[in-house]
């Protein structure tokens, strides 16, 4: 069977019923904006993935994001990641591997009680830089650092 | 796939801090399988929400770089013992799990 053509339906299904629920007032289009971006994820570099997830790829290096990760990565497969920050206001946190064929990791949209201070394990192809970045007032905010691998966690 | 999720939320100061283990085998669908040389299909966690009494704290979205039987960690405010705290997941298959706890 057809995958690419089974996908383009149920996406397209999906998509109108969205449609047909926002018109009901059933959902808010922030809970519409929530649903996992394709595009966003399957971006192959930094930019495009950034713009797809955040709508912009213009961020600015900030002390004021904190990103805590190994200098060194024994096993990539497993590699620790804390992002906080101390800027008010942040409305979402992302998190991207630079030389993962997929760099965008993760997104952490916020909500208004919840704190600028979240923590995961991802997983690293090889040595790489690691970039959070933190939306706040329409801005993006970014820290980098980045992480030895020795050994790889995508296959092998 | 019902507990699959682990949830640790404790509150200080009116501050929860919550630490979810969820077992999942995040397989990117980039990977190959060594013996047959084919593709091992994708399958990871895209979605977790969490709320506090029903109202949404965190919604996160995940790629199949997050590591296998991912951990998550992070914190609200306005919390206090008792409170309900839901998580839930969905993966690129469909399938789905969530979890009610409450606050200690």
């Amino acid at each position: 069977m057809n995958q690419n053509r089974r996908f383009l339906l149920k996406g397209t299904l999906a998509a109108s019923a969205a449609g047909v629920a926002i018109s009901a007032g059933l959902l808010t289009p922030k809970t519409v904006m929530a649903a996992w971006s394709k595009a966003a994820f399957e971006a192959a570099d930094v930019n495009s993935a950034l713009t797809a997830a955040m709508g912009s790829a213009d961020h600015s290096e900030s002390g004021d994001v904190k990103l805590k990760a190994p200098d060194i990565a024994e096993n990539g497969a497993v590699v620790p990641i804390t992002v906080s920050s101390s800027i008010a206001g942040v409305e979402s946190i992302g998190i991207l591997v630079s030389s993962n064929a997929q760099p965008l990791t993760a997104t952490f949209n916020l909500g208004p009680n919840t704190e600028a201070d979240v923590s995961t394990r991802i997983k690293m192809g090889k040595t790489a830089d690691v970039i959070a970045v933190v939306k706040a007032n329409g801005k993006l905010y970014s820290a980098k650092k980045q992480v030895k691998v020795t050994i790889g966690g995508c296959g092998g | 796939m019902a507990n699959s999720i682990k949830v640790r939320a404790k509150v200080k100061g009116g501050v929860a801090t919550v630490k979810c283990l969820i077992s999942h085998p995040m397989e990117t669908g980039l990977r190959k399988d060594k013996k047959t040389g084919e593709k091992i299909p994708a399958h990871f966690i895209q979605e977790v929400n969490c709320e506090h009494n029903g109202k949404n704290v965190l919604n996160s979205q995940w790629n199949g770089s997050i590591s296998r039987n991912p951990f998550l960690s992070f914190s609200f405010k306005g919390a206090k013992a008792g409170d309900a705290l839901k998580v839930s997941w969905v993966d690129n298959k469909g399938e789905s799990d969530s979890i009610e706890e409450a606050l200690k």
